[in-house]
């Protein structure tokens, strides 16, 4: 029995790796890739960087840094604003769509498709799609991160519904209480600290994300970096970057002590 | 301010009822928690409040944009075909460059992501080397994807190379975190068992860790996939890196063709659910184990 | 009060959980449910608050057949019956007062329901009720950071809050330790002698039913197989009760 395992386990690893050297070799040749040249300029890419993207005194000026502050502010503000809304519509839509609180089964799968689809376009699909109707602005921003964190939310949401409502929902049913009771009064309160972490999770990768969507629609740190990066202003392009940097490093801790205060 | 009232109970103890300021009874505590939840609440409120009234909409207004985008959205979803500029065959290789850039980025970034989450785990490493190692992946967390491609694009040259490499950095950052968290969860007494019997660290390493926790490792790959293939489309059309993301660029904005589009945008959703879907089943699979 | 006429219950997956159910219970009995665990005692009781719809039978309480009640009777019958959960069900992140509240829950409008409003009256009896069962200092205390036991109490106390005419305790005792047990099962006697409100306990301890109940009802493979008070039940009749549990170890 003991070998047997061993022998199984053995030949699952075997099985791994040759996947994974196929997948490997298949993938570099389609794409012409060439790993020596990918790893040993590693290095190189990093010395370039900091012999260009290093902030000299061009950088340091003060308008300039302030400029930087206000931009990025608003974009974390942008970023909050769409996340915040959208786990709103992610918060109705699980409840609906949950194995343990939805009402009817065409209701819950009409959901979790919609969900699935807006999850899976990605964010720059969405970021183009939106161009071309509502230009270039905050508020075509504020859409594009909508639509990907509305989905990707009301999966996790879900989630956290159908696994932790069971035991509440059954006892207070058994009171007489209604639906809408039921959900207010026992599903909320028991997984409002973890939908608050997951809106805290979605708050930093969108600020991230915001980098991609603020070069196509034109707003925020995105078209900021890509105005200077472009315009080969390398140093004030690194000093963007490096209060991106800074902002999320922050938030990140930011959220993480605000996680403990709520456990 | 809380005034206390007492009732008796049954058994002789007093009860001691908090009052709010009207002489109503308080059955709530604001306790840390709810206090913060509710701070945090308001506040993030408060931040979209604030961010409609002052939301920039440029030149744009919702009773032009609102119909032309349900349009779009029609010839999107409902009428996806190519036009004569571009045939299948180009297509499916532009996706395969795609998903190649995903996959490449993947398998390099499990690798290295692997030995730094043995770095990083607490019940394999020095805690002084975990920190450090977690501190590093906090910074490389914190810039953007996107931002890396363009960096290493300039550095190394246009191409697979900068666009892969770009790809990886971010997603070492979230598998070295995940990966470590599974390491931590591994039985302690596999690996104490294992260095009573005097096995080496590199032997509990492939004997233990790895067989132990692969399926784990693979289910947490396939979930960054999921992610990396967005980035992989992001990377061709932004940084100009080729790939069905560049060709959603020259349809969409070049072009105009919002049939065309629709086409591409049907592509990466079918991909992205076969993701999706293989991801969900590899932790069901999880779930059954444990 | 409560009465069951052959109640039967297949589930969707081709399983019959119940198989012709009849028993009679009435004001202030004391009725303990004893048999393997899978023989169906805790899908009988849920069919009683129909939790569980049956398939077939019928199930009295007072003069309405419960099994054909619609939402808004079924709303009124299920708040004159209490429960009580093995894993006692509470929301653990609310105070123990606003747990008992809950109880009120089937009494209330929807919407004063659901922003949590409660009459002085209300809270004034939760309190008390807590007095009762003897956690007077815990009344503000959050129930994560309760005992099991004390969890329990706060348990029985939301089901009081209901005013209710039978409580239906699920396994009450099977997660607690031998003397947090014995408090919970004295003040289920208690509520049933001095309150006169009826009780059906499921439970797998023979022991316990054994010293609390007035009437044991022994079900095994969904079939009701002894229905008496304590000194009836035989060694052989417990046997003939336990008999697959024992056939599995």
């Amino acid at each position: 029995m003991a070998t047997d395992i061993f022998k199984k386990r053995r030949i699952h690893m075997v099985l791994f790796f040759a996947v994974f050297t196929g997948l490997y070799v298949f993938f570099s040749q389609q794409l012409n890739f060439n790993s020596a040249t990918a790893f040993t300029q590693i290095p190189s890419g990093f010395a370039w960087l900091g012999a260009n993207f290093w902030p000299n005194y061009t950088t340091t000026a003060p308008e300039f840094l302030l400029n930087i502050i206000r931009v990025l502010l608003r974009t974390v503000i942008i970023a909050v604003a769409s996340t915040t809304t959208a786990s709103a519509f992610a918060l109705i839509a699980a409840v609906f769509g949950s194995n343990k609180t939805g009402i009817h089964w065409t209701i819950k799968y009409i959901v979790r498709i919609i969900a699935m689809v807006f999850r899976n376009i990605p964010l720059i699909a969405w970021a183009l799609i939106l161009l071309f109707s509502f230009r270039q602005n905050e508020f075509t921003g504020f859409l594009a991160l909508f639509f990907g964190t509305f989905g990707y939310l009301t999966r996790s949401f879900t989630e956290i519904i159908d696994e932790s409502g069971d035991g509440v929902i059954e006892a207070l049913k058994s009171t007489g209480a209604t639906y809408f009771q039921i959900v207010f009064q026992g599903v909320f309160p028991m997984i409002s600290s973890q939908l608050v972490s997951w809106v805290l999770f979605m708050i930093e990768s969108n600020i991230r994300e915001s980098a991609l969507v603020g070069m196509l629609t034109g707003t925020g740190i995105g078209q900021m970096f890509n105005f200077f990066f472009s315009g080969f202003r390398y140093p004030m392009a690194g000093m963007v970057l490096l209060f991106i940097i800074i902002t999320v490093i922050g938030l990140e801790m930011l959220s993480n002590k605000i996680r403990r205060l709520l456990l | 301010m809380n005034q206390a009232i007492t009732l008796k109970g049954t058994s002789q103890v007093a009860i001691r009822v908090q009052t709010n300021k009207s002489g109503k009874i308080k059955v709530r505590k604001l306790d840390k928690s709810r206090m913060w939840t509710r701070v945090l609440i308001y506040s993030l409120i408060a931040i979209t409040v604030y961010a409609f009234v002052t939301m920039n909409f440029g030149t744009m207004t919702l009773e032009v944009a609102l119909p032309t985008f349900f349009a779009n959205l029609q010839r999107i979803f409902l009428q996806p075909r190519l036009s004569h500029r571009v045939e299948w065959a180009a297509l499916i290789d532009q996706l395969t460059i795609t998903l190649g850039l995903a996959v490449l980025g993947t398998l390099i970034g499990a690798v290295v992501s692997f030995f730094f989450a043995l770095l990083a785990a607490r019940n394999l490493s020095h805690p002084k080397v975990s920190q450090t190692v977690r501190a590093i992946m906090s910074f490389i967390r914190a810039i953007p994807a996107i931002l890396w491609v363009l960096i290493f694009a300039l550095a190394m040259g246009l191409g697979s190379e900068a666009a892969v490499v770009g790809i990886v950095f971010q997603g070492i950052a979230f598998l070295t975190k995940a990966y470590s968290e599974t390491i931590e969860e591994i039985d302690h007494g596999v690996i104490e068992a294992l260095k009573a019997s005097g096995a080496t660290w590199w032997q509990i390493v492939f004997q233990a860790v790895l067989p132990s926790c692969l399926t784990a490792l693979i289910s947490w790959s396939f979930l960054r996939l999921e992610t990396n293939f967005g980035h992989a489309v992001a990377v061709g059309a932004a940084a100009g890196a080729g790939g069905i993301g560049f060709q959603l660029m020259l349809s969409g904005n070049m072009q105009m063709d919002m049939h065309e589009v629709g086409v591409i945008v049907y592509l990466l959703l079918g991909v992205s659910v076969v993701f999706e879907l293989v991801s969900m089943k590899l932790r069901e699979k999880l779930l059954v184990k444990s | 009060m409560l009465q069951l006429q052959q109640v039967s219950k297949t589930y969707d997956n081709g399983k019959t959980a119940l198989q012709d159910i009849s028993f009679k219970v009435s004001k202030g009995d004391f009725v303990s449910i004893i048999g393997p665990s899978g023989a169906g005692k805790s899908t009988l009781l849920r069919t009683i608050n129909q939790m569980i719809p049956v398939s077939d039978g019928q199930i009295l309480f007072h003069e309405d057949d419960v099994t054909r009640a619609n939402r808004k009777k079924l709303r009124t019958v299920r708040r004159r019956m209490g429960m009580i959960f093995q894993h006692y069900n509470l929301v653990t992140r609310m105070t123990a007062v606003e747990n008992v509240l809950h109880g009120r829950l089937g009494y209330k409008s929807t919407i004063s329901g659901v922003m949590g409003r409660y009459t002085e009256e209300e809270k004034k009896k939760a309190f008390e009720l807590l007095g009762q069962v003897g956690l007077e200092e815990f009344v503000y205390t959050r129930c994560d950071q309760l005992s099991g036991g004390q969890k329990q109490r706060v348990g029985i106390a939301r089901a009081l809050m209901q005013e209710p005419e039978l409580i239906l305790c699920d396994e009450p005792i099977a997660s607690l330790d031998p003397k947090s047990s014995k408090v919970v099962m004295d003040y289920l006697k208690s509520i049933a002698k001095d309150m006169g409100i009826t009780c059906l306990v499921n439970l797998h301890q023979v022991d316990v039913a054994m010293d609390y109940s007035d009437r044991i009802i022994g079900v095994s493979g969904g079939k009701v197989l002894f229905d008496g008070p304590p000194s009836e039940l035989t060694p052989e009749i417990l046997s003939e009760i336990y008999k697959s549990e024992d056939l599995l170890v």
